[in-house]
């Protein structure tokens, strides 16, 4: 990114109208995926300067049991809701999860479910982080996961949402591919970085399980309503150019007994509608990248000003 | 600028949690726990029957529905006593028309200011847990010890005269806990702690003075979260409880048996305009074949009766 200006500089402007089509496998108009993350919280972390891990002097007993939930319970409830349906995962990992839990790791790996690093924990935020430091970070979770799942991430969502304005440029570097950090889009596009290709993979944040919960206060049943019509808007409108929907999860939210109920209605009903591409964050950004990517430049391009 | 490098170091980056208090679990691993009587979901109803001094105490913090104008605020103190007059008699006669046995964590100032209550309470067939002194009783880790020790031994002596024996369990307001909390709790005697919501089954913590089972009360599924924080209506908190039943009923056929907690607040649910869609609530739940409805000292006891 373009450091200190007002403008970022993280992508060209395209409106959405008029864009070459982006075309998903099997004339299917809507990519689905599902972003369960998979997260460890320390009881205890160290402060951050910019940001507070737990509102409460620690141990802050709610928060981290909430979210404990998930590898103890959660997870196992909502990966079996999703393969029972075919949906496989696109994991945002804390990466010490796989020290920490590796049963969790190990079962979304024998899913089939593809990971990406969301940090080393959800208490560890970028903010400060030297480049040599940010680069730690990154080399640990392209590590941990390779020797944990075998897989080679090629995806980030930074750790709790914390960046830097050299993040996108080092996880290009690092050969990664996509980034779910980036808000603008129902559909993937090229991000500016000073290395590599690297694209924006639509996160849907607005439709996040804590969005829902938290934001919006939303009960289970208007949030399942909710990313249905979510759902239905955007198979619909992807006929005309292929469109992105993730379903982004917390199983210590989906994963509760009041809530894993309805969610399932929801990938019951995307399974049937036909018009899904159900897949994985990192097949989308393969797909988009062989036959999306230049077209999008070439886009862009007609909007570009003399002075940009 | 960069980071303390020390906040790159995880010295509890390891296997299973990142402190000592109780062992990593997955629920869907253990041996299936059978409740009594061939029921499968045990109806965990747990009633917060609470006193807010009109001079609230900010020290270590000021509990959840406390005052909220400046001195003397009318409105508050007396809108939190109507739930323990009025309220609290709404849900014992609902209680008792469907045939439900509740756990009440009570203040030790209930039993000093109005012995009556616990009569009534204890007439009614109900399990009385500790839950500390009054509402400025508040715990956190910067709470000394000294003072953390009084208050639990205040409250556990005040009802042990009230009721005749001591009281078996504990929440802490806004369960809110320290670093000694577990501890202190094994050493004043209680059998079991409700602040932790990590977890569908009870399972044991262990400190340095001897262990103590965590009893989770999904923090969620309270009228105070999806009413007073959340504005939904006890229809709908009647559907996610439904909900949650039914999934847990399904689940539990493959799983063992299963714990539905709800917490409930005589100055939120207590209204008269909420009453009848709670009551319907009850009806529906006694009448479901797989309910339990259980103190959560029935629940410990039958499942530490069990094999594990």
């Amino acid at each position: 990114m373009r450091d200190g200006k007002t403008d970022p500089g993280l992508y060209d402007f395209r409106p959405y109208r008029d864009r070459a089509k982006i075309e998903w496998p099997e004339g299917k108009t809507v990519a689905v995926w599902v972003s369960p993350n998979l997260e460890f919280y320390e009881i205890d972390p160290p402060a951050n300067p910019q940001r507070k891990s737990w509102p409460k002097p620690h141990p802050d007993v709610v928060g981290y049991g909430h979210r404990d939930y998930a590898n103890r319970v959660g997870h196992w409830r909502l990966a079996e809701v999703m393969e029972r349906h075919g949906f496989k995962g696109s994991v945002s990992l804390s990466v010490a999860l796989c020290q920490h839990h590796p049963d969790v790791v190990a079962n979304a790996n024998d899913l089939g479910w593809e990971f990406f690093s969301h940090g080393i924990y959800n208490t560890r935020y970028s903010y400060g982080m030297d480049e040599a430091q940010e680069r730690a970070i990154i080399e640990d979770s392209i590590r941990t996961v390779r020797e944990a799942t075998g897989q080679t991430i090629r995806g980030w969502l930074a750790p709790a949402l914390t960046h830097t304005p050299r993040t996108l440029d080092l996880i290009a570097e690092y050969g990664m591919t996509y980034t779910c950090d980036l808000y603008h889009d129902d559909q993937p596009g090229p991000v500016h970085v000073a290395s590599g290709r690297l694209i924006s993979m639509p996160y849907s944040i607005e439709v996040n399980d804590h969005y829902g919960f938290f934001v919006y206060n939303m009960s289970p049943r208007e949030y399942a309503e909710t990313l249905i019509r979510q759902y239905e808007r955007l198979a619909a409108e992807g006929a005309e150019s292929g469109t992105v929907m993730c379903i982004p999860l917390h199983s210590y939210l989906i994963g509760q007994p009041h809530r894993i109920g309805p969610f399932e209605e929801v990938l019951r009903h995307i399974a049937a509608d036909g018009r899904a591409w159900i897949t994985r964050s990192g097949d989308i950004a393969d797909h988009f990248l062989a036959h999306g990517y230049d077209d999008a430049v070439a886009d862009a391009a007609r909007y570009a000003k003399a002075d940009a | 600028m960069s980071l303390d490098p020390a906040y790159l170091d995880y010295p509890k980056r390891r296997a299973g949690m990142d402190h000592d208090l109780y062992t990593a679990s997955n629920l869907f691993t253990r041996p299936p726990v059978a409740w009594p009587d061939g029921k499968s979901v045990a109806v965990a109803i747990l009633v917060n029957l609470e006193w807010f001094p009109i001079l609230p105490s900010d020290t270590p913090f000021r509990a959840p529905g406390h005052m909220q104008t400046p001195y003397p605020d009318y409105r508050h103190y007396t809108a939190r006593e109507y739930g323990t007059r009025v309220g609290s008699y709404r849900l014992l006669d609902a209680f008792a028309k469907a045939g439900v046995k509740a756990t009440v964590a009570a203040n030790a100032a209930i039993a000093e200011r109005y012995p009556s209550i616990i009569a009534d309470l204890l007439a009614g067939g109900h399990e009385i847990i500790a839950h500390s002194t009054d509402m400025n009783g508040t715990i956190a880790t910067d709470l000394p010890e000294d003072e953390e020790r009084a208050l639990i031994l205040k409250a556990r002596d005040t009802f042990t005269q009230a009721i005749g024996t001591a009281p078996r369990g504990w929440q802490s307001i806004a369960r809110s806990q320290s670093w000694n909390t577990p501890r202190l709790l094994v050493e004043a005697g209680f059998d079991y702690m409700c602040d932790w919501v990590n977890d569908d089954l009870p399972y044991v913590a262990t400190t340095s003075a001897g262990t103590i089972v965590s009893l989770s009360f999904n923090h969620e599924l309270s009228d105070r979260q999806l009413i007073a924080v959340q504005q939904q209506s006890m229809d709908s908190v009647a559907q996610q409880v439904e909900d949650a039943f039914d999934w847990l009923k399904d689940e539990a056929i493959r799983f063992g048996g299963r714990i539905l907690p709800l917490t409930l607040t005589p100055y939120i649910t207590g209204l008269p305009y909420r009453m009848d869609a709670f009551e319907a609530l009850l009806d529906g739940l006694a009448a479901r074949p797989e309910a339990w409805f259980a103190t959560a000292g029935e629940i410990v006891d039958s499942w530490q009766g069990q094999a594990r």
